[in-house]
């Protein structure tokens, strides 16, 4: 067990949002270690992505709460970094990609404020450490898929957190990406800071994880990848038993029995 | 000076009836015209509607004034057949850049639409004040085409009309077919062969023809709601394509009744308004009314399995109530119930009195019981309950408190069916997490004295 | 002359305010809801001087406002409640917006002192004689035209916004979720703009009408963001852009002896023809002859 001596970084109670009448997420429960590298892992459209984006507040929960080192999350904002998928930006933006790291110190700074000195510092040594810096005056629109992650994980690094939340990071990056973003793990872990990232491939995630949350709509199993990387839990998270469990709560919001039913 | 007064001026009532008795004939004519754009613009406007791209109808407006003046200007005439082939032919210039320029350039569709929109109304609008300066024939009522004006239109204008828009009415009846495919699914379109690209020009050039002729009656501003807003009601009342499209023609043929109607008792005030209006007030009619969809049904609805989720809920808590007496007291009051489950007093007063008007429960000085069948429901549905609650733990990792309330919500739509697989997949268990039993199929004979 | 110079001080405020206020509804892809929002600006003004008979500038800029958010947040609603797409959401409330604002203006024609076509296209050139005296009525100075003043305060309102709130809207604009997770206020940003939008458009409004204000907040901006490489220098193009149309307009329009602001408008139009025309020659060219230069990734 982790030297808890202070709350988790994220405590999730149950949790359930939904897309329309989709129930995507049903009663999600639970608790992250600190100072480890965390995947979130299931089938398409189970839900991954809509978690993180719960947790962090960019969807609106059904019912639930979360909770970062004890507290809400307005609370911990400067302890947290979000990295999103690459598809929500338009990379047809006039913008540097300097400028698109320098962002991410925007947590810290005041409404008028400009990025200072200390800004552009910190800003620089997250572009050199993933070997980003020479790239630091192009335009977003000229780089490509791996190095664009790459900025994007620059912004979450200048962000100094202790928390980071990555939607993807691996997907579609080419080998040098890749590797970098292992190094950072690596990095990030020796700072005692905690990562959770949303996870696609399957035959990767024990090498690069030391913990496995497998969601297929509901929590399907969380724990240490030795514990909880077996055969049964494949089979309960992708092996679509849990067929008829969906249909009916996916009915259950249908016919807004959630709501009919809460009001009593 | 006075104002001109007419002698013993006609009431509305008056004109009204006038109107009706069709003695005007002009009146008639632009009557049917404008039945006929309302019905084949609404109709052709779907498919746009359907494709997402609800404005085009408005930029395509807009483009094809350039077109009208330009006409003017080479050949100085007012032929309606002139002006017609002029705007199509801007307007088409028009689609063919909000196309082209998402397609080869940064700019993204909806700064197309705007580009497009604003640069060729301004080309329009800086011809038309050039023509307005200039020493010709013909040149007043030009810019009537901005807001229409049913009262300025000629018969061969009203005649242009009704060719036009029998043309596209006709058209889309032989393409149905196609069309529907291709808004639906054009890649699978492609991939039966379907020569997509010839019927999206096609389309193109349909909307862009029934834009243009009907910009005399509604006017280039307002022509975008006339395509758009009946079909978006029409969405309200049903999800086929064929009901839609027919629903959203009767719309825009009502509205284009009532806007007539006004034009002619208030000659002065410009058509299109009106038309939209009238539109817009049948599509909040819809979003409100609709069966099914509409907002206020919706909140029926929701009020109807409200009650039922109450009342199951208290029959359940009877059941319950009855079992932990080990099947001994039957009546039970409701502070008994509320000890249960919580439910404001006068909720819970009402759904009992409900239940037993429905004879599944009788109530006495001791208190409520269930009848026959109210103990033959209550004891399907704790089965129900009980169940599941043994599925979901087996499958995943709950608490029992979430089991509980989880199944708290389905067992009020586990159909009979899905009770069957349930039963199949626990093979039989007959305790719940809980430790309570789960009551049979048969129970209620089984269990011995019920009263 | 002097007059000459009242029109393009009045016209440049308009097209360099537009132009700013345009660059965040390109880069948001909001072009339409500002379409939507000069028009139903009609119907604020309308009804703010039937409700208070009254043609202050306060008056009008309140109106503009509220029926510039009620938009804003009518289509919104429509689109989450009614599941409406949002282009048809937009479409359907400022057609309706529109549409009664032209009904009242035609009902009450004397009273509101605007006619139709003259809510559509303005007219510039009148703007001189429509000044503002100060002090009393016979023996005060005439401090200028009131569309001037009227576009000049809301032209510092909107610098000022955007040089003070620079970085937030950058932010806000480039990545929406992103500043959601820093702790920004993503919905006020968004109906600050909004507001932005409509006081613009109502201040345009006397000098150049609604259609024609579509045309500068669009048109200048979607030039300049084909060719500019930060946010900073995107706003100053596209003002560079918009002061050329006005120039460059004024002299067409003189020329040809047609409508002043329809003339702007066409010339901004022209020039983006000619930007997208230069930038496609430079594609053709490039593909022909490899640049040597290109590094490789």
């Amino acid at each position: 067990m982790s030297n808890a001596t202070r709350p988790a970084p994220i405590k999730v109670q149950n949790l359930n949002m939904r897309y329309h009448h989709k129930p995507v997420l049903t009663d999600v429960s639970f608790e992250i270690p600190e100072g480890k590298t965390i995947a979130i892992v299931g089938p398409n459209g189970a839900g991954k992505s809509t978690l993180l984006k719960g947790i962090m507040g960019l969807e609106p929960l059904i019912e639930g709460e979360v909770s970062f080192f004890g507290e809400p999350l307005s609370q911990k904002r400067l302890s947290t970094a979000y990295v999103p998928q690459r598809e929500e930006i338009d990379w047809d933006f006039p913008i540097s990609v300097m400028d698109v790291v320098l962002m991410g110190r925007h947590g810290q700074l005041k409404l008028w404020q400009r990025p200072g000195k200390i800004d552009h510092e910190i800003a620089e040594q997250a572009l050199k450490d993933l070997q980003m810096w020479d790239f630091r005056d192009r335009q977003i629109s000229q780089l490509s898929g791996g190095q664009q992650q790459r900025v994007f994980l620059a912004r979450a690094l200048a962000q100094q957190a202790q928390l980071y939340l990555m939607d993807e990071p691996f997907a579609g990056v080419d080998v040098a990406t890749e590797k970098a973003i292992i190094e950072l793990f690596k990095n990030l872990k020796a700072q005692g800071k905690t990562i959770v990232c949303v996870h696609h491939d399957l035959n990767t995630v024990g090498e690069y994880f030391d913990w496995i949350i497998f969601i297929n709509a509901r929590l399907v199993a969380a724990g240490p990848v030795e514990e909880v990387l077996t055969k049964e839990n494949l089979q309960k998270a992708y092996g679509g038993r849990l067929s008829l469990l969906n249909d009916l709560t996916e009915e259950v919001y249908r016919t807004r029995l959630n709501q009919a039913h809460d009001s009593d | 000076m006075e104002d001109f007064i007419l002698l013993n001026p006609p009431s509305t009532w008056d004109l009204l009836i006038e109107f009706w008795q069709f003695n005007d004939m002009n009146a008639l004519w632009v009557l049917m015209g404008s039945i006929l754009l309302g019905t084949s613009a609404s109709v052709i406007g779907s498919f746009a509607f359907l494709r997402r791209r609800s404005l085009i109808g408005d930029a395509l407006a807009h483009a094809a004034l350039p077109g009208v003046m330009m006409a003017f200007l080479l050949f100085q005439t007012r032929d309606p057949l002139i002006m017609f082939l002029g705007a199509v032919t801007s307007s088409f210039i028009g689609f063919f850049i909000i196309d082209w320029l998402p397609k080869n350039t940064k700019t993204k569709p909806d700064a197309a639409l705007a580009i497009t929109l604003s640069f060729f109304f301004a080309l329009g609008l800086m011809l038309l004040s050039f023509i307005q300066g200039m020493e010709v024939e013909n040149k007043s009522g030009l810019d009537k085409i901005l807001f229409g004006q049913a009262a300025a239109m000629t018969q061969e204008d009203i005649n242009l009309l009704m060719v036009v828009t029998v043309f596209i009415l006709i058209t889309v009846m032989l393409f149905f077919q196609k069309f529907r495919l291709i808004a639906f699914n054009s890649s699978y379109a492609q991939s039966l062969g379907i020569a997509v690209n010839r019927y999206e020009l096609l389309l193109a050039l349909l909307i862009v023809m029934s834009v243009v002729v009907g910009l005399q009656l509604v006017g280039v501003v307002l022509m975008a709601a006339v395509l758009l807003t009946p079909v978006a009601a029409a969405r309200f009342w049903s999800d086929k394509l064929t009901s839609i499209l027919i629903l959203a023609g009767i719309l825009g043929a009502i509205s284009a009744i009532i806007s007539t109607q006004i034009s002619y008792l208030a000659p002065a005030m410009p058509t299109g308004p009106w038309m939209v209006v009238s539109l817009a007030s049948l599509f909040f009619l819809s979003l409100l009314f609709a069966p099914n969809k509409g907002l206020i049904n919706r909140y029926l609805q929701q009020n109807q399995l409200r009650q039922k989720v109450a009342e199951e809920n208290i029959l359940r808590t009877l059941y319950k109530l009855w079992e932990r007496t080990e099947f001994q007291k039957n009546d039970f009051n409701m502070g008994d119930i509320q000890s249960l489950r919580t439910m404001p007093t006068h909720h819970l007063q009402s759904s009992l009195k409900k239940l037993c008007r429905r004879k599944l429960l009788t109530s006495s000085s001791r208190g409520f019981r269930l009848t026959d069948s109210g103990l033959e429901q209550a004891t399907l549905l704790t089965r129900r309950h009980r169940l599941w609650e043994n599925y979901l733990n087996e499958h995943l990792e709950l608490t029992p408190d979430q089991v509980h309330s989880q199944a708290e919500r389905i067992e009020h739509i586990l159909t009979a069916e899905q009770e069957k697989q349930l039963e199949e997949e626990l093979k039989n268990s007959q305790q719940d997490p809980h430790g309570n039993v789960i009551p049979g199929v048969n129970n209620a004979t089984q269990t011995g004295a019920k009263r | 002359m002097i007059n000459d110079i009242w029109i393009l001080a009045t016209a440049s405020l308009v097209a360099i305010s537009s132009a700013l206020v345009g660059v965040f509804l390109i880069l948001r892809r909001q072009a339409l809801m500002g379409d939507a929002i000069s028009h139903s600006v009609l119907l604020g003004i309308v009804v703010a001087f039937l409700a208070t008979e009254s043609r202050s500038l306060t008056v009008m800029l309140t109106g503009a406002v509220l029926i510039g958010l009620l938009t804003a947040w009518l289509s919104d609603t429509l689109h989450k409640v009614g599941k409406l797409q949002s282009d048809a959401s937009i479409g359907i409330v400022f057609t309706l917006f529109f549409a009664v604002g032209v009904i009242l203006v035609s009902l009450y024609a004397g009273q509101v002192d605007l006619d139709q076509e003259c809510v559509l296209y303005g007219e510039i050139a009148f703007v001189p004689f429509d000044t503002i005296v100060w002090g009393s009525d016979t023996d005060g100075t005439e401090i200028g035209p009131r569309a001037f003043w009227a576009i000049g305060i809301v032209f510092m309102i909107v610098l000022i916004s955007i040089v003070v709130g620079f970085e937030r809207l950058k932010t806000v604009t480039f990545h929406p979720s992103l500043a959601v997770s820093l702790g920004i206020n993503v919905v006020f940003w968004h109906y600050f703009l909004m507001t932005l939008v409509s006081m613009t458009t109502v201040a345009s409004f006397d000098a150049v009408g609604a259609i024609l204000v579509v045309a500068l907040l669009v048109i200048p901006a979607s030039g300049a963001y084909l060719v500019a490489s930060s946010l900073k220098s995107m706003l100053w193009i596209a003002a560079a852009y918009g002061q050329a149309s006005v120039l460059l307009g004024y002299a067409i329009s003189y020329w040809l002896d047609s409508s002043i602001s329809a003339a702007i408008a066409v010339t901004a139009g022209l020039l983006l023809f000619i930007t997208v025309l230069v930038l496609e020659i430079q594609k053709k060219r490039r593909i022909q002859q490899p640049n040597i230069e290109f590094e490789t990734r």
